[in-house]
This record gives C-alpha cells, structure tokens and sequence, in this order.
C-alpha cells in the first residue's frame, strides 16, 4: 500500500485496472477524459483499451466483452450518453455476465458543458444502479464494490462522478490488485437476442430486482447517518464534503447527516430510518433535487410527516454548482444559524458586504496561432455582402462565435452543423449554409448528416476544420490520426476519401494559413451546386512547437489596429496605446502579417525556446 | 496544521504545476492534500485557478471563502478576483505584470493592472507586489513564473513548508532537463 496524489480521474482508472478491468472504451469528454487515459498509461498490454469513435460504440464494443464474461468500462461525460442512449435502454434488458462499468462524469455548473443534466436521473429512467462517489479516495475503493453488484445482478451499473470528483486531486491510498482470473467464452443463447417476449419477461425480473438491491444497500458501508441532533441533512457525491466544511464553520451544530452514495436504487430502508429519526430534513446535492424526490416519495408512502426542504423549496441554488458558501446559506437557515453565519464570515480579510470594482471579463478564446482562426476569417471574408448562415459544433472551435469573428451562428450538440446548415438551406435557398465541422466530430457524428445532405439534396458548404487532433478534451486520437491507444500506428481513416465515396461534388483541402488562397477558395467551392467540402488542415499550435514568432515595426505601423478588431488574437496587444505582439503567446502563424494594410508585421525568430511542462 | 493556498492566473501560465508542487512537498511530510483546478474550455485564455489545501482533515477540494492562508497571483486583475478567498491575516504575493483580455484590447480599455494591485493594497496589509519581468529576465526563459512565485511565497508567508521541501518537490516532479531552470527560479523567487 502507498498514497500517492492523484486526481479523481487518475483514481478511477487506477480502481477499475485493481477491479481487473479487460476491456475499456470511451470518447473524451471534460470532465470523464483522463480515466482512459490513465488505465492506457498503465496498461501492460493486458487490458484493451480505445477511443471508440463515440460513445454509442464504446457502449456496443464494451457490452460484447461484458457477454463474453470480461469486465469492461465505458468513460464518457454526460451528454455523452445521450449518444450511446439507444444501446443503453436495450442493455438494462439484455443484461450482461462480466461486470460492466459505465464511467458518466457530469459537470454542475456547467463548466465545459452544454447541459446540467444529471445522469442519477438517468440511471432511474434506464433503471441501472447508480454509484456516486463523495471524494477520489473513496471513486477509488468504491469501483472494485461497483463491478461487484454489476456481477451479481447481471447488469451494467453506471459510475457517477461530478467535475469536483474527476478533477480534484487527493492522497489516495493504493492497494493490491484484486485476484480476477477468468476464462472468456461467449456461450450462444436467445438470451442475447432482444425480442418483445424476452424484454417483457426481463422487465418483470429488473423490477424485481430492484428493490433488492435496494435494500441490500441500506446496510452499504459507503451510505451513513452521522452526527445527532432533531434536524437533518441529506446528501451525496461533492456536495456531501461541502456540508461537513460547511458544519465545521458554522461551529458544528447539532443535525443528522445522511450520506448516499447509491441514489438509484434508493436503499429504502436506510432513508426511512433516517426520516423517523429527524423532524425536517435539507437535501443538499447538484443538480437535479434527486435526493429530495426520494425523501419527498418515502414521506408519501410510509405517512411520515417530515417537511423536506431543497431545490424545490428555494432553499439550496436550482442550478449551477454548489460551494461550500452556497451550503453554508443553506444549512444556516435550515437550523436558524444567522449568527454562526455571520461569525463564519468574519474570517475573510475583504470586509463583508463589500464588492470588488469591476473586473475585466476573460470569456475562453481560441488560442494565439490557432489555424480555427485563419479558416473562420477566410469563410467570413468571402462571404462578405452575401447572404450566409455559419452552422457551428462541439470543440475547440464552438469559440469561433466570440467577437470580432462571430463566425459561429448555431452550436447544439455533436453534429449538429452539418444538419443543421440543411434545415437552414430548406428555410431560405438564397444563402449560403456553412456547417463547421473538428476532424474528431466528423468522425464522431457528422459523416451520416454528409449522406443526409447528399441523399435529400441540400445545398451546403462543409467546412472540415481538420487540426489532427481531439484538442478541446486534450489532444486525444482519433481515426484520422493513424494511431490509437494501444500504441500501434495504424492506417489512418482519409476524409477525404469517405466524403468522395459519399458523392460530393466537390472537395478540397487547403492551409487556411494561407489566407489570400483560402478566401478565394471559399468563393469558389460555395458558388458550387450541392454538397461540397473544404478540408482546412492545419495542426492544433498546442500540439506543435513553433519557434517563430512575429512582431510589430513601430515605424511602419499606421495604428489603424486592423489585426485587432478583425482576428482577436490573445498575441495582438495593446503596449501604452500602439499595437505590438506579446512574445510569449505568438506562434508566428502569420495570419495578422497577412491582414496588416501596410506591412508594418514582420517574422523573427524567437531564440527563447526553453519550455518547462507548465500546463 | 491546515494550510489553504489558492492560486490563480490566465490559461497556460502554470497554476497547475506549482499547486501539485506543493501538494507533493505536503505529502512528503506526511500530510494529505486536496487540489482543485479548471481544465477544459475555461482553461483556453480564460481565468484559472487552482486550490491547495493542505492539512490532516481536509473536506472540500475547494478553499471556502476568507479561508485562504495565500494567494498566488499570476496577474492582477485575477488576484483582485480571488481576493474574497483571503483570510485576514493571509498574504498575497503577486506579479504586476498584467495580461490584457482579448475584449479588454478589443475595447481598448485602459485595463494595465495598477489600480487592482492599488485596491489590493489599499484593502489589505500583506500584498508582496513584483517586478517578475525582471526577475524571469534572469532566470532566463520566460516559463518559470510559476516557480518563481513560488520561491517568493516561501520567502514572505508561512505555508507551512520550507525552500528546502520544495527543492526536494522539484527535484521529485520536475523532468530532468528543465529541473535547474526550476531550481534557479526558485532560487530568485525567494530573494526577490
């Protein structure tokens, strides 16, 4: 045994290779990305590991090794889910022999999200067991109990995390691999096959089941009632470690704790026991008021005549993530605590009541020398004066709508461009729809919406802004990479190629570095009739290491700050009034060279080339 | 012994490296440590922070508000915004030198920093304020701040760890081929 600090993520990796995991597959998403990660850095060879192309085949991929008897884990973040819902709600039926873990990191707040859903939720709609961990010591010890109840009750179980658990770092105490030796073999049954008899039959077995397992988690370890007191709270995953800092500030007071780490099923017997034991109960927790419903349904059916207040009370945030201030309200007028609040507050060194003066404002932006920016520009330029509607996607460049480029008009869900811009063509054939579409999102989810605009005969521009990574989650693989993760160079999957098989009338690859070209060519490809495709390749500046660098002539400079108002660029500066470069951020891409009306930009080497691992 | 140090900064500027250093030199002393940070599309030219908190029972990996025993601060503007974490006999050890938002350029504001390290000073007594322009200059490579910061924390505000732990921490973490860089900016973090 030895502790060593690692993030939530790290340790959920880490708990699932203890587990014996053979089998894991995924498709990054912040906040889930470095549990594969993780299980690939350790990996001896022995466990198989992916990036499915999205999470819907990591699901299917896995669910295979689950029937063949391996245990196998699926990471991905919420909306992630929704993706791989369709063989979700059949696998619940279906079932499966080797334990399966489906890792679903949800993100409060949202941080790095499009949505605040919460995937407990969908644990009761998929009816599945939910975990959700309090802390990444306990995400680490509580993956091997999670493989356990997916054994025993043939069924996938999802993992829980929330962005504070995955991206925390905490001392975690390692432990001995756990004895999993197994022989895989797929024994062919009807079992396998889902019909409406079989999925019938199987529904009646999970809502038997289900309540058994509740029960059994009612004597859970992991689940407690803490502390003494008339009044109590009921909580779980980050929040839970909120409420006991929370108590400590306020000076301790007398309530009850609950912790749940198993919301679905809910261990029944655990909460009624806590319900008797307390007048009124406070659930606090993120997201959904899942607790709460549970509290608010066991009142209803056992007569308890508990008040139970929460989210739908008013009395903790409905939305965003909670702190330990935002609890600390909470808890304080739940117990009447209005001078242990203010005492608690006496603390800070900014006198209370008082407000900053305003800050300047840092929306996230796409990267100095991000090649995003170039083909952004060049699609806005020749498009000026025309009617045009710039379809948007999930990544890096869903920040090609902040200003000045404003070149990103809708952004939904993963592939939503390359449909959306054909809804958009059928409402107005007078403009011209652009879909923008990452390398990795292509692969993902948009080549079927390609078919889609070819077989109903839309009229779109798709614009492939091909960077040859995954940069958004933190430069993962993908099929047009030539490598996976397991370490092998593989023939990489052309884009080219697939949209010339779909039929396309016309697709081109060109450096939007190269702006002049790149303008022209836009032009061009969107006066064609039908689908037609520019391949924007250029390679994600934080993957590659650049020594050049740019830099203003003073003299030459007219102040007209053209570079600034028309690229945004972090690099481009105001130094006491005129336009210079800031050293540290620019990679000599030379986009603002070829903007400046009076070539006042110039390239120099950059001999400051010493970089430590800082990020 | 619990020590809450919160550090902040603008995306790319080594918040994360210099918290794990201190979470790892906690650790090796036999205390256990919590961290928090931003990763993902905030990280992108956007506000970071990242929380230490060091200590035999720690709950939140999240320094609660007043709780924080110092702040780090990689810019002005991003260390005002944190100052609602400091305790009141906390310290704040920050560098002057601003970085400007794309929207403050783009607006031409007149945003420099001074008068968030005036209000700073003028709301709170222990503000280390410095030049590390100057002090990267000698180090010689402009990456370091993190670990210059460092060194200057140490030198002016108890966390509970010594020069001594984090060159050990260094030597741990550090990859071999920048660990004297590191060393060094340390070194002039602590005599500044």
């Amino acid at each position: 045994m030895k502790k060593e600090l690692l993030m939530g993520n790290e340790a959920m990796g880490l708990g699932a290779l203890r587990a014996g995991v053979s089998i894991v597959a995924g498709y990054p998403g912040t906040p889930s990305t470095e549990v594969l990660e993780t299980i690939a850095k350790h990996n001896d060879g022995s466990v198989h590991v992916e990036w499915s192309v999205n999470e819907k085949a990591a699901m299917e991929v896995a669910a295979a090794a689950s029937y063949n008897g391996a245990r196998s884990l699926i990471t991905m973040k919420q909306v992630g889910l929704n993706v791989a819902a369709d063989p979700l709600m059949s696998l619940t039926y279906i079932g499966i022999k080797g334990g399966m873990v489906m890792l679903v990191a949800d993100d409060p707040g949202p941080i790095s999200s499009q949505t605040e859903q919460d995937t407990r939720r969908f644990g009761q709609f998929a009816k599945l067991p939910v975990f959700d961990p309090t802390s990444p010591e306990e995400a680490y010890e509580m993956m091997a109990e999670a493989y356990d109840i997916s054994e025993r009750y043939h069924t996938p179980v999802l993992f829980r995390p929330t962005t504070r658990i995955c991206h925390s770092c905490a001392s975690v105490t390692l432990r001995e691999k756990l004895p999993y030796d197994r022989e895989f073999s797929f024994d062919k049954d009807p079992k396998w096959v889902i019909f409406p008899k079989l999925a019938y039959e199987n529904h009646k077995t999970i809502e038997r089941q289900m309540p058994k397992l509740g029960e059994e988690w009612s004597g859970y370890a992991r689940n407690t009632i803490e502390g003494t007191g008339t009044k109590g709270i009921i909580t779980g995953g980050i929040s839970y470690q909120y409420v006991k800092e929370a108590l400590r500030l306020l000076g301790n007071p007398q309530v009850r704790v609950c912790k749940i780490t198993t919301p679905h099923p809910f261990p029944e017997k655990l909460g009624v026991s806590f319900l008797k034991s307390v007048t009124d109960v406070l659930a606090v927790e993120e997201l959904d008021p899942m607790l709460e419903d549970s509290m608010i349904q066991l009142c209803g059916k056992y007569h308890l005549p508990n008040d139970i207040y929460g989210k739908r009370t008013q009395d903790v945030i409905c939305a965003g993530e909670n702190s330990v201030e935002s609890v600390k309200e909470s808890i304080a007028r739940f117990l009447g605590l209005t001078q242990a609040l203010e005492k608690s507050r006496e603390t800070a060194a900014m006198e209370p009541g008082t407000e900053l003066p305003p800050l300047p404002v840092r929306p996230p932006v796409l990267c100095a020398g991000c090649p995003h920016r170039a083909s952004f520009y060049a699609v806005k330029k020749a498009m000026e004066g025309q009617k045009s509607v710039f379809c948007g996607d999930i990544g890096c460049y869903t920040l090609g709508n902040a200003q000045p480029l404003d070149t990103v008009d809708t952004c939904l869900c993963m592939g939503a461009d390359v449909t959306m811009a054909q809804g958009f063509y059928w409402m107005d054939r007078t403009q011209k729809c652009f879909a923008f579409i990452g390398d990795s999102t292509f692969f993902a989810s948009g080549m079927t919406g390609v078919v889609n605009a070819v077989y109903n005969q839309a009229e779109i521009t798709l614009i492939v802004l091909d960077n040859s990574t995954t940069a958004m989650t933190g430069h993962q693989p993908h099929p047009g990479t030539g490598h996976t993760m397991m370490g092998d160079v593989v023939n990489a999957v052309d884009i080219t190629k697939i949209l010339e098989g779909i039929g396309l009338t016309r697709v081109v690859t060109a450096n939007p570095l190269e702006l002049e070209q790149s303008i022209q060519l836009v032009r061009e490809v969107s006066s064609l009739p039908g689908v037609k495709a520019i391949i924007f390749k250029s390679p994600c500046i934080a993957v590659t290491k650049t020594e050049a660098c740019c830099e203003v002539d003073s003299h030459t400079c007219i102040q007209c700050k053209k570079c600034i108002r028309e690229l945004g660029c972090p690099a481009l500066v105001l130094e006491e009034g005129k336009v210079a470069i800031e050293p540290s951020l620019c990679t000599g891409c030379g986009l603002c060279q070829q903007v400046c009306p009076v070539q006042a930009i110039k390239a120099v080497s950059d001999n400051d080339s010493s970089h430590t691992e800082g990020k | 012994m619990e020590k809450n140090i919160l550090l902040c900064g603008v995306g790319g500027q080594g918040t994360v490296l210099a918290s794990r250093l201190i979470a790892l030199a906690a650790m090796e002393k036999g205390l256990d440590a919590r961290t928090a940070e931003t990763i993902g599309m905030a990280q992108r030219g956007g506000s970071v922070f990242s929380h230490v908190r060091i200590g035999e029972q720690v709950f939140s990996p999240l320094i609660p508000y007043g709780q924080a025993d110092a702040i780090i601060g990689f810019e002005p503007g991003e260390t005002l915004r944190c100052f609602p974490y400091l305790k009141k006999d906390g310290v704040i050890v920050v560098s002057k030198k601003a970085v400007k938002p794309v929207t403050a350029t783009l607006s031409t504001s007149d945003y420099d920093g001074s008068a968030e390290i005036a209000y700073l000073q003028q709301h709170h007594d222990k503000v280390v304020v410095f030049d590390t322009e100057e002090a990267l200059k000698q180090c010689g490579s402009g990456k370091v701040l993190n670990v210059l910061l460092l060194g200057a924390l140490i030198a002016h505000g108890d966390i509970g760890i010594t020069l001594e732990e984090m060159q050990h921490a260094i030597e741990k973490k550090v990859p071999e081929r920048f660990r004297e860089l590191n060393q060094r900016a340390l070194a002039i973090g602590a005599a500044l």
